[in-house]
């Protein structure tokens, strides 16, 4: 949407500016208004752009509305009698709250509490930091160090630093990703579809989650089968209440869950209707059935519910991540979730979100880190919230990336989603780093797509879940979206959804139904990875199974970064992948497609002169048109779509128009335009000549005049028109004719036009160049089928 | 390493598609068993995570119990469900079951939630 479209759209920037807390302090003035009435033009304008969207806040300790340091928060302290903690963080036992007491009895190794609480501040952000000190160190001393200690030295560390501290300190050496897979209508097949392009696009987890809560279990064996087409070992995950997410696991249906939410004030937390000691005994409950499972907390959340109790919003993460130790969680998912926005509402925010993924590495604890809730309505925001996670690497880089459309999203839409898979691939590629995402050909992508949309449907029909039609699994395959499905029968998904859960439907049973409907390598696949769980290898920090089912983790493979040099780095076939983005093109794509859009014509009609010197005309209404080496044999189209003789048609017509004549001539001594047209200038009876390299940068020139000199110039040859073709040669006429007419001005464009272009002009360019030979003679070309 | 097995006991090899053909896997046949849990938590201890290995072994002592009664007691453990009395009560059968370390997690859970005013 343009800043002009935002107007039209019914939210015009004085609207949204009224509410802004930092434009209403000013004087309960929206934001831009001078004391005369109306802004000025330039700060209309400015209030226009999206980013004035977003909600700004000044900072308010009073309401936990500060990011880093408050001045509430606590001086870090630990002071230990007997082997028990008797003091933390400035509050004596006997005051501790739950949070307190169950972080002082299990948080917190003893035996380095001492070394780690006097270390001074700096020191230990500087061993954080300093690539000579291993992460074993640090995880070392971080065991010992109470939340407010750790929120202090996070506090010191400025942002290349936090990416130094992120690239040695995470867990596992190999960085991955995970996605959301949602729609609005839970549809089962557009929900195989969409895992299986998940999964094919290298995310190693797929969370799901429902707008219909009885819909749960349907959309868990939906991902589940849609992702075993697109790649082996993806983790399934459904978001929903933890009793029937329990469920969902034991019947193996789902393999992981984190929406186990943690808070940095008992009393959020108990709101939230739960204490340590009851998620402690939660996290228990998961693994004793197997599954992997993570906590959730972020900043905001406390503040979102008033009961921040003055604190920072990093020191109540700090305790979070403290306690999600102490309870024994291999993982945590913070940076902001829910709360991301109200932490990039204050001055240092998404320090703050990014300080605290790397709190959770320090506790040796897997990251799930954030970038996954829209924190901002600017592109710029949104993509400076997540590059410096991308660039040091995480376990999971989003805490759900959306795979699918922001309207599908059923979590709220990510900080990046469908709209943004290619932008992030080629950021992966721009920086030559390992997001987690590969490009997929697009045969590919409705391969998988269809074949996961027939096996779910298979397995509905075999299973007597649902009965979906052909037309159905047509639609899902090519949906972009739900609202690509048109109307579909969502009270057949809530009977299957309701069939699995009365009936028990294990993932035996889905097993079972894709061996006897004839998919027996997705039910292989399927109760492979099932197999693979019971071994509890993933039960580790960190872990995720690779796409030949080996588990990655802290224990399998640990992070090793330890300066250049060292640490992960793609192998080579992983970095062709993340190279060979589909955008790419080489020399031998652009000959292929020049080579299409070769004619008949342009055919050489003799030398241009006799013997190798050209022979100039004597006509002085004559101007001569000069071509570069390759057009009439290698370059056929110019950049503007426009295909050369096309243009030499304009330009002959153009020249007519005037009175003049035209005659075309090949130079094949240079690729350089100036010279082509001078070239073409003293060749011509009227010593103007027109000169136009294949791409379609054209120019007037003179016979008098220095090479790089010239009368008129189309130097942006992609927007130049037929029309604009033609008035270049009317022009040239008019010079010929000794006239001043009125230079044709360069079609203006502000799109980035010389990032679309110029590695098509490179190929262009070498192209022509291979043409070029030093002495040979000009050609003159036919001009048949020009006119 | 012994071959890891369900907690059905049926060896993981086991699992394959002959099995799932002949009818012959249930639920228990994919629940994992305690060793794995135990042997899971002396690597993360190894690892310098003494608290996963402490709750990977409350997993261990938990295979034990059904569904209802996991369910169950996370429920009791919530703020403001069970008074102290019943928290200790179900603290000492745990103990008595042979659930020592959920049990040793449910009396403490009684004694903070007491002075916090956490229960009910």
């Amino acid at each position: 949407m343009t800043a002009e479209d935002i107007k039209a759209g019914g939210r015009p920037a004085s609207e949204t500016a009224g509410g802004r807390p930092a434009g209403a302090a000013a004087g309960g003035r929206p934001v831009g208004e001078t004391a005369g009435g109306r802004p000025v033009g330039r700060v209309r304008f400015m209030d226009a752009q999206r980013v004035n969207l977003d909600g700004f806040a000044v900072a308010d300790a009073e309401l936990g509305l500060v990011a880093m340091r408050s001045p509430y928060d606590p001086e870090p302290g630990l002071v230990i009698r007997d082997g028990r903690v008797t003091e933390m963080d400035g509050v004596p036992e006997e005051r501790f709250d739950s949070l307190d007491a169950y972080i002082a009895r299990h948080g917190i190794d003893l035996t380095v509490a001492e070394e780690a609480m006097s270390l001074p501040d700096v020191e230990f952000a500087r061993r954080l930091v300093s690539p000579d000190v291993p992460r074993s160190e640090i995880v070392r001393l971080s065991a010992g160090a109470t939340p407010a200690k750790l929120a202090r030295v996070l506090a010191l560390l400025r942002p290349p630093e936090l990416c130094q501290a992120m690239t040695k300190m995470r867990a596992r050496r190999t960085p991955s990703n995970q996605a959301h897979v949602t729609n609005r209508l839970d549809d089962p097949l557009l929900l195989a579809a969409d895992s299986a392009t998940a999964a094919a696009f290298g995310f190693r987890e797929v969370e799901t989650t429902v707008p219909v809560l009885a819909d749960a279990p349907s959309n868990a064996v939906a991902c589940l089968i849609g992702a075993a087409v697109g790649a082996q070992g993806v983790l399934i995950q459904c978001s929903v209440e933890e009793a029937l997410e329990l469920e969902l696991g034991m019947r193996g249906l789902t393999s992981y869950a984190e929406t186990i939410s943690l808070y940095g004030t008992e009393q959020v937390f108990t709101d939230g209707d739960d204490t340590p000691w009851s998620k402690a005994f939660l996290t228990s409950a998961y693994a004793s059935r197997g599954m992997k499972m993570r906590v959730s907390s972020g900043a905001g959340a406390e503040v979102l519910m008033a009961g921040a109790e003055r604190k920072s919003m990093l020191f109540l993460e700090s305790r979070c991540v403290a306690l999600a130790r102490a309870i024994g969680a291999q993982g945590v998912q913070n940076g902001g979730i829910d709360g991301a926005s109200v932490a990039a509402s204050v001055p240092s925010g998404l320090r703050e979100l990014m300080s605290e993924n790397l709190m959770v590495m320090m506790r040796n604890l897997e990251s799930c880190s954030g970038n996954d809730a829209l924190m901002s309505e600017s592109d710029m925001r949104r993509t400076s919230r997540t590059l410096p996670i991308v660039l040091a690497g995480s376990d999971f880089m989003f805490s759900g990336f959306g795979s699918i459309q922001r309207y599908d999203n059923m979590f709220g839409p990510s900080n990046f989603n469908a709209e943004d898979i290619d932008d992030f691939l080629a950021m992966q590629r721009d920086w030559g780093v390992d997001g987690g995402l590969r490009t997929v050909p697009e045969d590919r992508i409705a391969e998988l797509r269809r074949e996961a949309a027939q096996l779910c449907r298979a397995v509905y029909q075999h299973l007597g879940l649902a009965d979906f039609t052909e037309d159905h699994v047509a639609r899902a395959v090519d949906a972009a979206g739900s609202k690509d499905l048109g109307e579909t029968d969502t009270l057949a998904v809530v009977a299957a959804a309701q069939a699995i859960r009365d009936g028990g439907i294990t993932v035996v049973d889905v097993v079972a139904a894709l061996d006897e409907t004839g998919y027996e390598s997705v039910a292989e696949r399927i109760l492979a990875m099932t197999a693979e769980r019971l071994a509890g290898d993933y039960l580790q920090t960190s872990a995720i199974f690779d796409e030949q089912l080996r588990v990655l983790s802290l224990v399998t493979d640990p992070n090793d970064y330890a300066g250049p040099g060292t640490g992960f780095e793609p192998g080579p076939r992983r970095q062709a992948e993340i190279d060979a983005i589909r955008q790419a093109r080489g020399v031998a794509d652009l000959r292929a497609e020049q080579a299409a859009a070769a004619v008949p014509l342009l055919a050489v009609a003799g030398p241009a002169g006799p013997g190798r010197e050209a022979a100039p005309g004597q006509d002085p209404r004559e101007v001569v048109i000069g071509v570069s080496p390759a057009v009439g044999r290698d370059v056929w189209r110019c950049l503007s779509g426009l295909s050369v003789p096309e243009v030499l048609t304009e330009l002959l017509a153009g020249l007519e128009e005037e009175g003049c004549t035209g005659r075309v001539v090949r130079f094949n001594d240079t690729v350089d335009l100036g010279r082509i047209g001078l070239a073409a200038a003293r060749l011509a009876g009227s010593g103007i000549g027109i000169g136009l390299q294949g791409k379609g940068t054209a120019l007037i020139h003179r016979r008098d005049l220095a090479p790089l000199a010239n009368l008129e110039l189309y130097s942006v040859a992609p927007a130049v028109t037929r029309e604009l073709y033609r008035l270049l040669g009317a022009n040239a006429a008019r010079h010929a004719k000794g006239g001043t007419p009125d230079p044709a001005r360069n079609p203006y464009t502000d799109e980035a036009i010389e990032a679309r272009y110029h590695t098509t002009v490179i190929s262009l360019m070498a192209l022509e160049r291979a043409w070029v030979k030093p002495d040979a003679p000009a050609e003159e070309l036919s001009l048949e089928g020009l006119r | 390493m012994s071959e890891v097995r369900a907690l059905s006991g049926r060896p993981v090899g086991e699992l394959t598609l002959e099995a799932v053909r002949q009818g012959e896997i249930g639920l228990e046949d994919l629940r994992i068993h305690p060793q794995t849990l135990e042997r899971q938590a002396a690597i993360a201890e190894q690892h310098a995570n003494l608290q996963l290995a402490e709750n990977l072994r409350r997993a261990a002592e938990l295979t034990r119990l059904g569904d209802e009664e996991v369910l169950a007691i996370y429920a009791a453990l919530r703020p403001g469900r069970a008074t102290p009395a019943e928290l200790t009560a179900l603290a000492d059968s745990l103990a008595g079951r042979g659930l020592p370390r959920c049990a040793a997690l449910v009396a403490e859970a009684a004694e903070v939630y007491a002075r916090r005013g956490l229960s009910a």
